[in-house]
């Protein structure tokens, strides 16, 4: 659905797999004693928003910007629905993008800012300008057509970006870290007003972020990169609770990592109680297994365990525990329990781990 | 929505305003002030007339004096020359550093830098067997002291654009615009040279001040220029050397509201930003999305 469109019909519904197919094949950038992506094999399909997320120097930003054109990758290809555009330079390859810093042309007003790409088209004027102001209407900036950037606070400056980067109709769009300037409200705002623009243009989406959180909540699918690799891609939800590795599983939201033993298929033993596994081919003997706080919950009898601190976090509570081993246990649970530190509970298990690791694995 | 990104800027009041600008302003009035006096003095008579002005109008320009205007459109073509030269090469070469080679921005700033450690007497020295090969190469036109004066302005004009470089996000708006389908000339023209403006305007003002005060290199390498023209004048007539020295400065004045005016950024033309109203149904442009 085009922009112009889409803006003379704003009632439509979502209208899905207009996008682009985008592949990444052993995709290799390596920078002087760096090597930021270490063969990395990713696959976007039309219409769909993939978040990049991982701690910062891990290669997200960088496979954004070998996307873009911006860096050229060392070796390996990328493929926009089937054609290689490794050799393309950053202008010839119909991607829109949006930066984490706020890039719009200080000396240009936002609606020459959201014209340009449109004029390096050679778009006439009369057109250029009627899909300009739509896709300002798209952000709700219709209003601020003849503003310039420094009279826009940065969320406004944001979607003016985004409107600039969609208007030009591009094959791809890319965001980098676009939320990660704004407070937390503008955040969320702005977060769920590209979801929803995403979904309604079908365009097939690459966002780059180190907030698990942003991750989860917009992308189709998370890819977790760590030391240039892709440690796991998956729905969100398939990541959150059939972590593959103890990366993805401390990474993405919080994890209890306990010391435990798999000595039957399926199975493993955590501070004397027996948890199912997930992945049945998980090693036998010493393991570390990585249990959600959530997965947690105080009980009448079970685990011993004494109340070391415990946070009030809105509808729910996260206190933390010890246990006699030593280690250390989140549990989440709601807000109305009482809990003091110094408290002594008893706890139980009411999920299985979502992750476990040998512990001679690295 | 966040609070607006404008910072905060503490501005001083209407009375600190006047009062700064009033002082500043005494410190350039006084001197031009007794200027003026001085070349109205009637000599040991006493008193003040005009009579010295009415003689360089009424006919000291087009005779004894028709040299000072040589020299000084020898200085308006040195300033022109020199500022282009300093315009063509010096800011894309920064601009080239900043954006593909920042680990060499220490090397171009202490090069850059170099010519005001270096007094012009010594520079003449070292420039006097350079400017033989000159001469040969492009005649020993006026002009080519353009060259040498590119080289004592670098440490001004660079210190000015690398102001403006630096107070703009370079990287990423030359690759937003390349993400929109920009080429690097198009990005060079449209997008970063429009928010140099301010620091190739400082840079070209002084670059055109510094031209029109140099007399060393000039007078060393026998050269006509304002200066060395109002040097010559001054050993026969000091009143009238100071009367040209007046209009130099009125002069120099003018140029560079000229300069200023034409390289103002002219925004009300550029949009009618009341007018623009999203259009009431759009029509389908016919591309794909």
């Amino acid at each position: 659905m085009s922009l112009a469109t889409r803006s003379a019909s704003p009632t439509d519904t979502k209208t899905r797999g207009s996008g682009a197919t985008v592949e990444f094949r052993s995709v290799v950038k390596e920078f002087p004693g760096h090597r930021a992506l270490d063969g990395v094999d990713l696959t976007l399909k039309p219409g769909e928003f993939v978040a990049l997320l991982g701690p910062s120097g891990c290669g997200k930003t960088t496979a954004l910007r070998v996307l873009a054109g911006l860096e050229d990758a060392t070796s390996g290809r990328i493929t926009i629905d089937g054609s290689d555009v490794s050799g393309l330079p950053a202008n010839k390859r119909d991607i829109g993008m949006v930066f984490q810093s706020y890039s719009l042309f200080p000396h240009l007003t936002v609606l020459s800012n959201v014209e340009f790409g449109l004029r390096m088209r050679k778009v006439e004027k009369d057109e250029r300008r009627t899909r300009a102001l739509a896709a300002l209407e798209m952000v709700g900036l219709g209003a601020h057509a003849g503003r310039y950037a420094h009279q826009l606070s940065g969320g406004q400056q944001q979607r003016v970006a985004l409107a600039r980067a969609l208007v030009t109709e591009p094959r791809v769009l890319l965001l980098d870290e676009p939320l990660s300037a704004l407070d937390a409200r503008v955040r969320v705002q702005l977060r769920d007003e590209i979801r929803r623009i995403q979904i309604d243009l079908g365009i097939t989406t690459l966002f780059v972020t180190h907030d698990q959180e942003e991750a989860l909540a917009v992308a189709d699918r998370v890819a977790v990169m760590r030391a240039g690799t892709i440690e796991q891609i998956g729905a969100p939800e398939e990541l959150y609770t059939r972590a593959k590795t103890s990366f993805v599983a401390e990474f993405v939201g919080l994890s209890n990592r306990l010391d435990g033993v798999i000595d039957t298929p399926g199975f493993v033993a955590v501070e004397g109680v027996t948890l199912p596994l997930i992945d049945e081919a998980a090693p036998h003997g010493a393991v570390s297994a990585y249990v959600r706080p959530e997965d947690v919950a105080f009980s009448s009898e079970g685990i011993s365990a004494e109340v070391v601190s415990s946070s009030f976090l809105g509808s729910f509570r996260r206190t933390t525990v010890r246990l006699a081993s030593g280690a250390l246990v989140r549990v989440q649970h709601g807000s109305t329990t009482p809990v003091a530190v110094g408290d002594r509970v008893f706890l139980s298990f009411t999920g299985a781990p979502v992750a476990v690791k040998a512990v001679d694995a690295s | 929505m966040s609070g607006q990104s404008k910072a905060f800027r503490p501005e001083p009041g209407a009375l600190t305003r006047w009062l700064i600008l009033g002082i500043v302003g005494l410190v350039f009035l006084v001197p031009i002030v007794a200027m003026g006096e001085f070349t109205l003095r009637r000599g040991l008579e006493g008193g003040y007339d005009f009579s010295r002005w009415i003689a360089v109008f009424s006919g000291g320009l087009t005779g004894e004096y028709k040299g000072v205007l040589t020299a000084l459109g020898n200085s308006v073509v040195l300033a022109i020359v020199t500022v282009a030269v300093m315009l063509v090469i010096l800011v894309p070469t920064m601009i080239l550093v900043q954006l593909r080679f920042p680990y060499l921005r220490r090397a171009m700033e202490f090069l850059c830098l170099l010519p005001i450690t270096i007094p012009a007497i010594v520079l003449v020295v070292g420039l006097a067997p350079v400017y033989s090969v000159i001469a040969k190469m492009f005649g020993s036109g006026v002009w080519t002291l353009s060259f040498a004066y590119g080289i004592i302005v670098l440490p001004y004009a660079y210190r000015a654009i690398q102001a403006n470089l630096s107070a703009i996000d370079v990287v990423t708006l030359s690759e937003a615009a390349r993400s929109l389908g920009a080429g690097w000339l198009t990005v060079l023209v449209r997008v970063l040279l429009p928010n140099l403006r301010r620091g190739i305007l400082s840079a070209s003002f002084i670059s055109v001040a510094v031209v029109l005060g140099e007399y060393t290199i000039a007078a060393l390498l026998n050269r006509v220029n304002l200066q060395t023209a109002l040097v010559i004048v001054s050993k026969s007539d000091p009143f009238v050397a100071v009367i040209f020295a007046l209009l130099a400065l009125v002069f120099a004045f003018f140029l560079l509201l000229a300069i200023g005016r034409v390289g103002a950024p002219r925004r009300s033309r550029r949009e009618p930003a009341a007018s623009i109203t999203a259009p009431a149904a759009v029509t389908p442009t016919g591309a794909s999305s």
